[in-house]
């Protein structure tokens, strides 16, 4: 399928999904959990284009994503922007942030880049909480308007909101696993010297990759102050946004797009019912034995599972 | 030979810490050569081929390539310039199948280059031709790790190759190869440098250094002793000394 038609038919999909929950569901809890769900499809997205795409471990996606939620903190406060702006602000200034990050740390490999990146969020967070605008470590609330921009409730119209940035992630990130750029990506990723050696400007290449991933996570963060309407640094900085953010591309797979998308709803969806039924405590437990299973039965998850049997079917 | 050379490099020097692997080497490659590049271990070959295709930067001296000074120049610029290696131990992109590996050099190399863009379909021709010129093409859509050793040299070259080159450092691509498969990988530099791409040969394998070089240049802890034919080359005294001992 080309990038066009993909984009197209991903398109249709979301908009039968959107329809069929929003006509079909009237609890609203489904709407909340399904958001959360989509945000860690975003997230895992996101995170698997610099680390599955281009082999550079991130351990701060906490920060790009609470980057994008303090961005719309500070424009809810200052003007009365409807929150599709504010997403894209977020993903701006997220996007900044990215590129800062690989400008500064991409002369670094391996687990030291990881290392980096931990970093980065313990400064982005020591930031916030002595930024008292934004409401320092207290943290903050954010007022809901009464009424959605759309009709439906407001939770619904963030779901909306969030769908369509999952599909956006999701059709990015296919276009670019099958593209000149993505090829690049997977050079450096396996060998950087012979990539520079074949023409690939792999410096460019690496900040493209941190900006957009940055972007991406910086976008799924701004609606965050409305969907949780208090906001404070520990829990939008929370390790648990990096910890799931790397479990579910490599539970789901990492060389493709559906590999994120099936960790995220697994993981995702598993997390909420283990919310619902016994308690959000378990959440990483659960994340941290299904990452040791896969770890050790499918390093290449998911989706290479299903690879090596087709791969020795063929044979 | 007429005209200015391919390559001129005047001065090299490059030091690790206190270590000075390259002194001022001075090294000229004229179009259409087949430069044969020996010296004992750590005599400074793969540092110089490294500075000379930019995989490393060089500390002192100025390199010349096709009348433009590259000094500073990052390695993918050379490459689309027109100068590409392989290397010692072969480095292919592990998750890609043998077609995506010569389709990287050629995505980003040649249709980089002015006026030669390629279309999806006369890349797919084209890395299918040059996977059949060194005899992979019943395995494009193999992954590098179900190669053998030679056929890894081979997809080392190809991808080299595949960037269009006017000059190639082979880097000792026939360590470790059997007699029969060295013959093969001579077969294959021949018929490149036949086809016009000057190339300098690494090696230890001395039968095809002789065989394959029409000049000889040999380093010996990071400097050049001797530069000449083959034959003057290896009756040098200096180069026995190194080679034989005192």
């Amino acid at each position: 399928m080309g990038a066009a038609r993909f984009w197209i038919v991903s398109f249709v999909v979301s908009l039968a999904f959107l329809v069929l929950t929003r006509w079909g569901i009237s609890n609203e809890y489904y709407f909340f959990a399904a958001y959360q769900v989509l945000q860690f499809i975003v997230l895992a997205t996101a995170w698997n284009i610099l680390g599955g795409y281009t082999g550079y471990t991130n351990f701060g996606t906490g920060a790009f994503f609470a980057v994008g939620a303090y961005t719309a903190v500070v424009l809810h406060k200052t003007t009365a922007l409807p929150i599709p702006v504010m997403m894209l602000a977020g993903g701006v200034i997220s996007g900044i942030v990215g590129f800062g990050m690989g400008y500064l740390t991409l002369r670094l490999k391996g687990v030291f880049f990881a290392i980096a990146t931990l970093a980065l969020a313990i400064v982005a967070q020591t930031l916030i909480v002595n930024w008292d605008y934004v409401g320092g470590s207290r943290g903050i609330y954010v007022i809901r308007p009464q009424y959605a921009p759309i009709s439906g409730s407001y939770i619904q119209y963030l779901y909306s909101l969030m769908l369509a940035l999952t599909w956006i992630s999701v059709a990015i990130a296919r276009t670019i696993e099958r593209s000149t750029l993505g090829l690049g990506f997977n050079a450096i990723r396996d060998d950087e010297q012979a990539a520079e050696a074949a023409g690939v400007p792999t410096l460019r290449l690496k900040l493209i990759s941190t900006t957009l991933s940055g972007a991406l996570m910086g976008m799924s963060g701004a609606p965050l102050p409305y969907y949780v309407t208090y906001l404070d640094p520990a829990s939008s900085f929370n390790l648990s946004y990096a910890v799931n953010s790397v479990a579910m591309p490599l539970i789901g797979g990492m060389t493709s797009w559906i590999g994120p998308v099936i960790g995220a709803v697994l993981l995702g969806t598993i997390q909420q019912l283990a919310t619902v039924t016994i308690s959000s405590a378990l959440n990483l437990l659960i994340v941290g034995v299904l990452l040791i299973v896969f770890v050790v039965i499918a390093p290449n998850g998911i989706v290479g599972l299903v690879q090596s049997r087709r791969r020795a079917r063929r044979r | 030979m007429t005209g200015a050379p391919l390559l001129e490099a005047g001065g090299v020097g490059k030091r690790f810490g206190g270590f000075v692997a390259l002194e001022s080497i001075d090294i000229t490659v004229a179009a259409g050569e087949r430069l044969g590049l020996i010296g004992p271990n750590g005599s400074g070959k793969s540092t110089l081929v490294n500075c000379l295709s930019g995989t490393l930067h060089h500390d002192s001296g100025s390199i010349v390539f096709d009348g433009r000074p590259i000094d500073g120049v990052p390695a993918y610029q050379r490459t689309r310039l027109g100068i590409a290696r392989s290397f010692q131990l072969p480095k292919p992109f592990r998750s890609l199948s043998l077609i995506d590996n010569l389709r990287i050099p050629l995505l980003y190399t040649v249709n980089a280059r002015h006026g030669a863009h390629l279309a999806g379909p006369a890349i797919q021709e084209r890395c299918r031709g040059l996977l059949a010129d060194v005899g992979l093409a019943d395995k494009a859509y193999h992954l590098p790790r179900d190669l053998t050793q030679v056929e890894m040299r081979k997809l080392e070259l190809a991808r080299a190759v595949a960037s269009a080159p006017r000059l190639l450092f082979a880097d000792e691509a026939m360590a470790g190869l059997s007699p029969s498969e060295v013959e093969e990988i001579l077969a294959v530099l021949f018929r490149l440098n036949d086809a016009g791409i000057t190339i300098v040969l690494i090696e230890h394998i001395m039968r095809a250094v002789m065989s394959f070089s029409t000049r000889l240049v040999v380093l010996v802890a990071g400097q050049k002793i001797a530069d000449g034919s083959p034959q003057e080359a290896i009756r040098n005294p200096e180069v026995e000394r190194a080679y034989l001992g005192e």
